[in-house]
């Protein structure tokens, strides 16, 4: 397979073109310099990707780009850097309409990431939607910033939350969902892929009944964004959550998509400075889409950074980065089916590259404390999920999670240093 | 006539038997070794108000006054934690309250442990002194009023 891809960054002042027959991996490691650091004297093996991805080179040469070259307040300036940095930072907006193939680029609403995403729809759509009998279906395996959210919304406005229960191999269970859907439901918000169990849900069944009881749809796109392609108008989802630090790109920055007829109905989020039409002491009008729900100074320089990411994925090809990380996730877990008295928690069989297990007689935290000690990162703990660990009867799991730069000797350190643990352990 | 040891006595103590170690690999089976040496506390015992905040394994620990010196019992569900609660009871345990609120306890750090456990672990252990010393504040409080 040849994939040659253009990696252009910000104002066309850098071009670089990749050259790949098949995925080669360690071509891919050299565009991410932190993969160069060294932990406790070992290499460092960076299996945490869930939490944040790193960054390629691409993407820090923006960041600094833009600080050393335009840095400018955009929108309101007439001048030449604030030009520069005003098309830069709505470049990419039209890169993200494209990632996820949004019709139009207006419902492409920038904010600090997922969580802030989740929020908005939440302070805004709910809040003035939502009424005492509603109800709002979640899922058992979300991350709690989806649903603390709706549980502040369902207090403002008395609006219950009904939640979708997770099988014993971390599916969602369908024929509940479809129980739960009545016409008292306005709400369905769940997340594309679990951050705890790798989970891919059927999104598209979902959002296909919820329409046809008059529910909104929200997809928590945290974990699915940076693995699967994302085609918002063929899922046909209203809201759509991504967080840029996992798709390659800054932290600090994140998208919210909403579908238009949604957007303008909604009132702002924050009011400020860049989201309004006029103002006056008697009435202020709102600014047009996106401007309404970006208030104030936004965040310039990881948002021209995003760009940068989001085309260094597209260069390699999603499909080509999913293929190698599919067969990365089969080989550890695989791997770690052989160490004995371990469990794998999460065992769908849709799922992206998240291998999540615990080990019998072993806390996860002593076992990150002692793969740490090989250089090996990883997570332990609830990541965000205690509802789910809670439904696994866990208090925490042990979690490796894989991005294009990881390789099958990665995974062959890990083992090592988990037979070794759990040895000093048990 | 057998004194005990001070605080800094001991400190220096783990601090000289640390030293003898090359590698973290030897620190780590040296804490792990003595977290499982560390008596188990009963069940009794093992609930919430006895629980230690800000780790992500949870710690339990109960102190008493015997002839005005505090003594500390804990256990841990992991067992690294549990080898660094039982370095600082056998660094506390036994001592006077003002001794116990005075100690600096910067053997911590020349083992390596404060450095080497990552912020948020390290948070566990700082909550784990905190809470010792605590206990200590009372018992010296409780004293002054009597
Ligand atoms: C599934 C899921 N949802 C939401 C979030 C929150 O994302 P952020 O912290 O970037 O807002 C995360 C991040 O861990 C996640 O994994």
């Amino acid at each position: 397979m040849v994939n040659s891809a253009s990696l252009c960054l910000c104002g066309e002042k850098m071009i670089q073109t990749l050259e790949h027959t098949a995925f080669d991996v360690q071509a891919i490691r050299q565009h991410f310099p932190v993969l160069n650091r060294v932990v406790k004297g070992k290499p460092l093996v960076y299996f945490d990707n869930a939490a944040t991805t790193q960054k390629p080179q691409v993407v820090i040469d923006a960041l600094a780009d833009y600080y050393k070259n335009y840095n400018a307040n955009i929108h309101r300036g007439i001048h030449s850097l604030a030009e520069e940095a005003t098309a830069a930072y709505e470049a990419t907006r039209d890169t993200v309409q494209q990632f996820i193939h949004a019709k139009e680029r207006e419902e492409i609403i920038f904010t600090r990431g997922v969580t802030e995403s989740i929020n908005l729809v939440a302070y805004t759509w709910a809040r003035t939607n939502l009424k005492a009998g509603d109800e709002i279906i979640i899922s058992g395996m979300e991350h709690h910033s989806n649903i603390v959210p709706w549980q502040l919304i369902g207090e403002m406005t008395g609006a219950k939350l009904k939640v979708i229960p997770v099988n014993d191999s971390g599916e969602l269970i369908m024929e509940e969902f479809h129980q739960l859907l009545t016409e008292k439901v306005k709400l369905v918000s769940v997340v594309h892929a679990s951050n705890s169990l790798g989970t891919i849900n059927p999104v598209k069944e979902i959002i296909d009944a919820a329409h046809k009881v008059g529910a909104v749809v929200m997809i928590d796109g945290a974990q699915s964004t940076v693995h699967l392609d994302i085609d918002v108008q063929e899922l046909d989802c209203d809201f759509f959550a991504i967080s840029s630090h996992k798709v390659y790109g800054p932290t600090g920055i994140g998208v919210l998509y909403g579908k238009r007829a949604l957007l303008e109905a909604m009132p702002p989020f924050m009011g400020g400075g860049e989201m309004i039409k006029d103002v006056s002491f008697e009435k202020t009008t709102w600014n047009d889409l996106p401007y309404k729900f970006e208030a104030g100074t936004p965040n310039i320089a990881d948002t021209v950074a995003l760009k940068a990411a989001l085309d260094f994925v597209s260069g390699i090809g999603k499909a080509t980065i999913r293929q190698h990380e599919d067969a990365l996730l089969k080989y550890a877990t695989e791997q770690l089916q052989s160490i004995d008295g371990i469990r794998l928690i999460g065992t769908a069989k849709q799922k992206v590259s998240v291998a999540s297990y615990v080990v019998e007689g072993v806390h996860p935290q002593d076992l990150g404390i002692l793969l740490d000690n090989q250089g090996v990162a990883v997570r332990t703990g609830h990541h965000c999920t205690q509802p789910l660990m809670n439904r696994f009867g866990i208090p925490g799991t042990t979690r490796a999670s894989f991005a294009m730069y990881n390789t099958k000797e990665e995974v062959d350190v890990m083992i090592a240093g988990l037979h070794k643990a759990i040895k000093l352990l048990r | 006539m057998s004194e005990i040891k001070s605080i800094a006595e001991t400190e220096e103590e783990i601090v000289d038997e640390f030293s003898l170690f090359d590698s973290w690999d030897e620190k780590y089976e040296y804490i792990i070794d003595m977290g499982k040496k560390l008596k188990p506390l009963e069940d009794e015992h093992k609930k919430d108000e006895n629980k230690i905040k800000g780790c992500q394994s949870t710690v339990w620990m109960v102190s008493e006054l015997k002839d005005g010196k505090v003594y500390y019992r804990a256990e841990s569900d992991a067992v690294i934690v549990k080898g660094l609660v039982s370095m600082l009871i056998r660094v506390l345990s036994g001592h006077a309250p003002q001794e116990i609120i005075n100690a600096k306890l910067d053997f911590i750090d020349k083992i390596g442990m404060k450095q080497h456990l990552a912020q948020t672990r390290s948070n566990g252990l700082l909550s784990m002194v905190k809470q010792m010393k605590l206990d200590a504040t009372v018992y010296q409080a409780k004293a002054g009023m009597n």
